[in-house]
């Protein structure tokens, strides 16, 4: 039986949820006001937070310079194109390791883990080299190919520990059914793992949207993805912060938008395998 | 059935997503800075184009630092992806001799390489060779308010002395509460706080290093200086000066917050646009101010030209010459003052401009950054050992600019006192120069 709550409790606990909410999504809130703002009022003191005389300008400016459709198309295949590869090599592995481990399965999982803890800037230049000699500078499939390798370890773990919570024996009926492993995969385990494959794709999504070394470094105009976008409205003469705030704005609201509608998918595939 | 044709679809979008759309042979990848000049040109390019339907035009904008470290990589690598780069006058010299750049012999004969102000042309030039073509230049100035100079009575001497301009914040901050009587540069990095510095310690005669190249960190002109400094920081200067660049200092003197601000001479068209400045009209230009008697280079001790150069590994030189010749003519000037009025021309290049009545009419900061240019010689000498004023142009010196920078603002923000932090910048720049060689 649930226990009861006063509503006074409840009404505080409301209260502290909002504030924090807010105070985390205020930077935000910020930037998005900043772009509808002219220059001289994006810097006067006091900062100035509705009254303000509201303009377009801001977008009119980025649009006018910047194609604005080709870095978010940029941005959309390198996401999607790395999750999906992701995908193709995280699902098999995460099974192998969830239904058959071997003595050296937690090791394994580690040592993918702790390639992440390598400083992305200590092989930039070999990685460059590679690039240069196989000619993938501004290619969408070089960065496609090292968003995934980025992300695979992250992809693997989560996929793991949703695997993990599957009894093994539905799959062991399954095959006694005379399922084959690549029918076994997608026809029970897939479907059975629905909320943990979706959240593990929209981090993914969200890790390589936001993904700005790799993107940065590697590309120059054709495979430039939103990341290179806002960094062009950075000024290091000139205050240009109500541009900058509509370039970010543009370039986070694809990713905002996704979140507002998968939230439910996110939270429960984050918390899944939490409280056992 | 419906898994597979998922599948095809992805496939389908990849493959049409690597199909990276083949060059056109003509099209050149400029890397460029993002500031008020060079986005201009970006609008301006149709005239190019114009005039050369045979070329096009890709641009790549991005910030200061991401551009430095994304050009370097790319030339230092040999990578190719572009064909025109936005480099200054710490990368030429250094580039230049590493053979990483193309010298530019095919400019065109209209061209009048000789109009070129001769301190900027020497410091893009190798062996009388030049290897990048300026397209905006800049010295360093004292900018003040002069309402608040009149207010106090005082009056900008022509040729300030460090110990007026002390005088000068005190007087004001007593007699504003809200106004705050020095702006300086306190952000950490070598060409943020340490490109202010290296022109104030100059104009107490010191340099980074000695003939022997030894560092200078503990001579008395740094010692004078970064005393005053920081003295002049932490008494008048504005709360959290420590992580102040210029932008930040722009936006506190736009709003009336600072009395006086010593920074590059580009400064001036910004803080005299009414459209961005609330104190439009009420500034006055000096030059920068000198700590001792005949200090070198009348107190301008600072130098930079954002300039254009070709990388050696570009493909289309021929094409890359002539934009780069464009940009930086004559007629892109006039191109410019015809379009958008004559006080947004790139300043600081050419001679011809600053003998024009209608451009020294409408920027009233002309004079002052002419002048400033023409004394900034940033060529080595008997006593220095590099090429450089405001830093010294050895592929070191980013990496020890920015730590010793560090250590600046830790004295700003109160963390150490000026004698200890000179004392850790003598250390790592010992540490840092014998590492590399100059000295045992």
């Amino acid at each position: 039986m649930a226990r009861a709550i006063s509503t006074r409790r409840k009404l505080t606990f409301t209260a502290i949820g909002w504030a924090v909410g807010l105070l985390i999504f205020f930077p935000v809130l910020w930037t998005i006001l900043t772009s509808f703002k002219t220059e001289l009022d994006a810097i006067s003191i006091p900062p100035k937070f509705l009254f303000f005389d509201w303009t377009l300008e801001n977008y009119v400016t980025v649009q006018e310079r910047s194609n604005y459709f080709r870095f978010m198309m940029n941005s959309i295949y390198l996401s999607l194109g790395s999750t999906f590869v992701g995908l193709l090599f995280a699902i098999p592995a995460a099974w192998a390791m969830a239904f058959s481990p071997t003595p050296r399965t937690k090791d394994v999982l580690l040592w993918m883990l702790s390639t992440k803890m390598l400083p992305a800037v200590g092989v930039l230049i070999p990685i460059y080299l590679v690039f240069r000699d196989f000619g993938l500078l501004d290619s969408r499939v070089g960065l496609i190919g090292v968003l995934f390798l980025i992300n695979l370890p992250i992809m693997v773990w989560m996929l793991y520990t949703y695997f993990k919570e599957i009894p093994g024996e539905i799959l062991e009926a399954a095959r006694m059914d005379g399922a084959s492993l690549s029918k076994e995969i997608t026809h029970v385990l897939a479907p059975m793992s629905v909320p943990g494959i979706a959240s593990t794709v929209l981090l993914s999504v969200i890790l390589a949207w936001n993904e700005a070394f790799w993107t940065l470094n590697l590309t120059t105009s054709d495979a430039a993805p939103l990341t290179t976008f806002i960094a062009s409205y950075s000024s290091p003469q000139g205050n240009f912060y109500a541009k900058l705030s509509a370039a970010s704005t543009l370039a986070i609201a694809p990713i905002l938008i996704l979140g507002w509608f998968s939230q439910k998918q996110l939270v429960r595939g984050l918390t899944f395998g939490a409280v056992k | 059935m419906r898994y597979r044709s998922l599948l095809l679809g992805a496939c389908a979008s990849l493959v049409a997503a690597s199909g990276a759309s083949a060059q056109d042979a003509t099209t050149l990848t400029i890397a460029t800075v993002n500031n008020g000049d060079m986005i201009r040109m970006q609008g301006l390019t149709e005239d190019f184009t114009e005039q050369h339907p045979d070329i096009q035009l890709e641009w790549v904008t991005l910030e200061e630092n991401v551009l430095r470290q994304r050009v370097t990589t790319d030339i230092a690598t040999g990578g190719g992806q572009y064909d025109v780069m936005t480099i200054g006058t710490y990368e030429v010299p250094i580039w230049a001799e590493n053979e990483w750049l193309l010298p530019l012999d095919g400019l065109g004969e209209d061209y009048d390489e000789e109009d070129l102000i001769p301190a900027i042309r020497e410091a893009l030039s190798m062996d009388g060779t030049l290897y990048a073509a300026p397209f905006y230049a800049e010295s360093a100035m004292t900018l003040y308010r002069t309402d608040l100079f009149e207010e106090a009575g005082l009056e900008m001497p022509e040729a300030p002395t460090w110990d007026f301009i002390a005088e000068a914040a005190q007087t004001i901050s007593e007699a504003n509460e809200d106004v705050y009587g020095i702006c300086l540069r306190g952000k950490p990095g070598w060409g943020e706080n340490m490109a202010f510095l290296g022109a104030m310690a100059r104009s107490y005669g010191a340099n980074y290093f000695n003939a022997d190249w030894q560092p200078q960190f503990d001579s008395e002109g740094w010692t004078t200086a970064v005393n005053q400094y920081v003295e002049l920081m932490t008494n008048y200067g504005p709360p959290g000066a420590a992580s102040n660049g210029f932008n930040e200092n722009l936006s506190l003197f736009n709003q009336g917050r600072c009395a006086m601000w010593m920074d590059a001479t580009v400064a001036a068209s910004f803080v005299s646009n009414p459209d961005e400045s609330q104190v439009a009209d009420s500034v006055g230009y000096a030059p920068f101010p000198c700590g001792i008697e005949d200090c070198p280079n009348s107190g301008a001790n600072w130098l930079w030209a954002w300039s254009l150069a070709v990388p050696a590994s570009s493909q289309k030189a021929e094409a890359a010459q002539t934009f780069i010749s464009w940009a930086t003519s004559k007629g892109y000037l006039d191109l410019v003052a015809e379009k958008e009025g004559w006080a947004n021309v790139p300043p600081g290049t050419r001679t011809s401009l600053y003998e024009n009545e209608e451009y020294l009419a409408e920027a009233p900061f002309a004079e002052q950054t002419l002048q400033a240019i023409q004394n900034a010689d940033p060529s080595s000498g008997e006593d220095k050992p590099y090429v450089g004023l405001q830093f010294a142009a050895i592929p070191e010196f980013q990496g020890l600019g920015t730590s010793v920078g560090q250590q600046m603002a830790a004295a700003v923000s109160g963390n150490m006192t000026a004698e200890q932090a000179l004392q850790a910048a003598q250390q790592t720049a010992v540490r840092e120069m014998t590492r590399a060689g100059y000295i045992q």
